[in-house]
């Protein structure tokens, strides 16, 4: 058991949001078990769902917002943190990881001080694992937004974060 | 009707009972962990597994519903190896301080351990050490001794508050918040049903007896001690004494045993309360006042009113609840009348409720310039007290509150149950309005557990609708109601708690087994009809304490210095 660490991200919602969120919940409302696909949706809007965001689902969909948050920690799918302007997908796939991309991702880590599954605070990179993405032959490999590094050593993390700052 | 064996015991049992209860019907206990009684029911523990005939695989007892000609047997070897190994899994992430937890001795997990003789655990591993939540003034949360039953979450649920829940997945699930915030930053409305459903120590209410301890050691300190009406009723299961049990006499001399310089009786505010909160019915029923008029009476309906109803807040009573004029009359009244300053007197309740914590430091709830009640113990705590203390509860001889100010009458007493505010008031409005004294005290029709319960009556030529409601899920109800304009009431009774204050959140523990058999809320409401139908005054107006009170110091019902020392008013919370 430990706590969820939520993001620190400042929210930046536009009314053009809330607004199609809002008219999609107006549907939703009425189906039972309409949760899930109400969060898919609102996710769908915004990528990720601050307090911001689980506040006008549970109100609408006249739930607790305890009872929204439950679900949203409960399935991968959901993510309380944003994406960075540069997602960065370390692969942990087999070959990947035998290769070291374990040591890369945390530093990272490290060099970012960020969680997997998080966000920097200036909004600029976002991490996560992947799983295989299909070009074992250059492990231990990473991708930064559509950019693809391959034949990586945990020296190199430095560079490529400088390259997007 | 379904006929089944239960370890070929032939039982017949209603049709969709659970093995659960069928087991019960054939004189077979079945353990229990995650299973409560009309709260929580949901299969997740395993320590109710049995073995059904033809079945693949063990059965959870608490959901599986019977079958014609059914064979479940609930103590196989495979059955008791597989509870076993249920309770090791729970110990292998468990904060076993069971020497000084306040729940040993009546912690669920524990007599199933001591039953299954399982001590140590055989899987060590990742344990979680999430610090406690102490953010409140009346709960703590100790998640390393939490099991995950959700008992605390449907409870939560039940009252339509909904504030904790279960938080992540696998392994990293525990309850909490949304957001990971702290108790004290959601709408929590403080009833501590919670505590009262938790099987094991996670959850307790916030302790105030070293404050109530240092004043009794405080020489230059009046310590006086008044219970609520319900505490009577439940306080002896404390001492294993059968539940239903009233204590009221061995109560009072256990509390002057502890040291309290004066025992008085919160059913003296029970009883002024009804005065002002009748008054102030009759002024808005023949002036035109915001109709309905909703009690003030318990805390947690009031703090759930202001974060959910906060629209409605105009019809609350601005009385204040019986603990706080006990309290407010203390130090106005009494000080004045003894001479005595009111930052020299410490006034303690005795209370079944955790919400009382809250409430008694609210604002506007200092009539004397100081807070009208310094401490509020639950019945748990002045058990502990008491216990603590050496006195041998059971051998006490009983005795009587100190006059005048715990004189009381049976209106005052039925005040710990659902209908029972309401019952006294009507005692009171109905004769004042009506000129004449009643032929028949008892109103039956709004007595009894019944989570809603209404009533109309003819008072001098007008019908008055009155609806009385106990758990904050028919409060909703009710409330919704009066908004919708379906219902026309002018008077309603709201308590947070299922049952009214008997079944309050500072009340003894008792495990699901015993729950599951006998229904506190109605147990414990017997003994205070009972009482009340004894005693020789049952009309808050005739009690003689309160009348010299109102002769000598108020002036009178409803009066600008009755307003000042027994109102008060509250805030909008929002969600």
């Amino acid at each position: 058991m430990s706590k969820i660490k939520v993001s620190n991200v400042p929210f930046t919602g536009t009314p053009a949001q809330e607004q199609k969120l809002r008219e999609a919940l107006a549907e939703l409302k009425e189906i039972p078990g309409g949760l899930m696909p109400a969060l898919q949706k609102a996710q769908e809007i915004y990528g990720y769902l601050p307090i911001e965001v689980q506040k006008i689902v549970a109100d609408v969909m006249d739930v607790s917002l305890e009872e929204v948050f439950g679900v949203v920690t409960f399935y991968a799918q959901f993510s309380l943190n944003p994406k960075g302007r540069y997602k960065i997908g370390v692969c942990l796939g087999t070959a990947c990881y035998v290769k070291g991309s374990g040591d890369i991702f945390e530093a990272f880590k490290q060099q970012l001080g960020i969680d997997a599954g998080q966000c920097t605070e200036d909004g600029k990179f976002s991490l996560d694992a992947t799983r295989c993405i299909g070009c074992c032959g250059l492990a231990p490999v990473l991708t930064v937004n559509e950019d693809v590094y391959g034949k990586l050593t945990t020296d190199d993390v430095a560079g490529i974060i400088a390259k997007y700052h | 009707m379904v006929n089944l064996k239960i370890n070929n015991i032939p039982v017949e049992v209603e049709e969709g009972a659970t093995i659960l209860e069928a087991a019960r019907k054939a004189g077979v206990r079945i353990p229990t962990l995650c299973y409560l009684k009309d709260i929580n029911a949901i299969g997740a523990c395993r320590m109710c597994v049995v073995e059904v005939k033809g079945a693949r695989s063990l059965c959870a007892a608490c959901v599986y519903p019977v079958n014609e000609g059914m064979e479940v047997f609930t103590s196989t070897p495979k059955v008791l190896e597989s509870r076993r190994t249920t309770l090791e899994l729970i110990l292998s992430d468990h904060n076993k301080s069971c020497l000084s937890c306040v729940r040993s001795g009546n912690c669920e997990l524990q007599s199933l351990c001591n039953e299954y003789g399982v001590d140590q655990s055989r899987f060590t591993g990742a344990t979680n050490n999430e610090p406690k939540d102490e953010s409140t003034c009346y709960l703590v949360r100790d998640n390393t001794k939490c099991i995950l039953c959700r008992r605390c979450v449907a409870a939560c649920r039940n009252q339509q508050v909904a504030v904790i829940g279960p938080n992540a997945r696998g392994f990293d699930t525990h309850i909490g918040c949304a957001f990971e915030m702290n108790l004290s930053d959601v709408p929590c409305v403080a009833c501590g049903q919670c505590i009262v459903s938790c099987p094991t120590g996670a959850l307790k209410e916030k302790e105030e007896i070293p404050a109530v301890e240092a004043a009794l050691a405080d020489p230059n300190k009046v310590v006086v001690v008044a219970p609520a009406p319900a505490v009577r009723a439940a306080l002896g299961e404390e001492f294993g004494l059968p539940i239903g049990t009233n204590v009221e006499g061995k109560m009072v001399t256990a509390m002057r045993r502890l040291g309290f310089d004066k025992v008085f009786d919160v059913d003296f505010g029970a009883d002024l309360t009804i005065m002002e909160e009748g008054t102030e019915f009759i002024e808005r029923l023949t002036h035109g006042g915001k109709l309905p008029m909703i009690t003030s009476c318990s805390p947690g309906w009031i703090k759930y009113c202001e974060h959910y109803y906060p629209d409605m807040l105009d019809n609350l009573s601005s009385c204040k609840s019986p603990m706080q004029m006990y309290g407010a009359v203390i130090k106005t009244y009494f000080a004045e009348k003894n001479g005595l300053d009111p930052r020299n007197i410490f006034v303690v309740g005795v209370m079944p409720c955790t919400a009382k914590k809250f409430e008694k430091g609210r604002d506007d709830e200092n009539a004397a310039g100081v807070p009208d009640v310094d401490a509020v113990l639950t019945t748990r705590e002045l058990a502990r007290m008491i216990k603590n203390h050496g006195i041998m509860f059971t051998e006490l001889p009983d005795s009587e509150f100190d006059a005048p100010l715990g004189m009381s009458t049976g209106a005052g007493v039925i005040f710990g149950a659902t209908g029972g505010v309401m019952e006294a008031a009507l005692r009171t409005v109905v004769e004042i309005l009506e000129k004449k004294p009643l032929k028949k005290l008892d109103f039956d029709d709004v007595r009894g557990i019944e989570g809603v319960k209404e009533a109309s009556y003819m008072v001098a030529g007008k019908k008055v609708n009155v609806a009385v409601a106990s758990g904050l899920s028919n409060a909703k109800k009710v409330l919704d109601a009066v908004k919708n304009g379906e219902k026309d009431y002018h008077f309603i009774e709201i308590m947070c708690c299922p049952g009214g204050c008997v079944n309050g959140g500072g009340q003894p523990i008792q495990p699901a087994s015993v729950r599951q058999d006998i229904d506190l809320r109605a147990a414990r409401a017997k003994a205070l009809y009972s009482q009340d139908a004894e005693m020789p005054m049952r009309k808050s107006h005739e009690n003689p304490a309160v009348k010299e009170l109102y002769d000598t110091y108020l002036e009178k019902p409803g009066s600008h210095k009755a307003h000042r020392i027994l109102h008060t008013s509250y805030v909008r919370r929002g969600k």
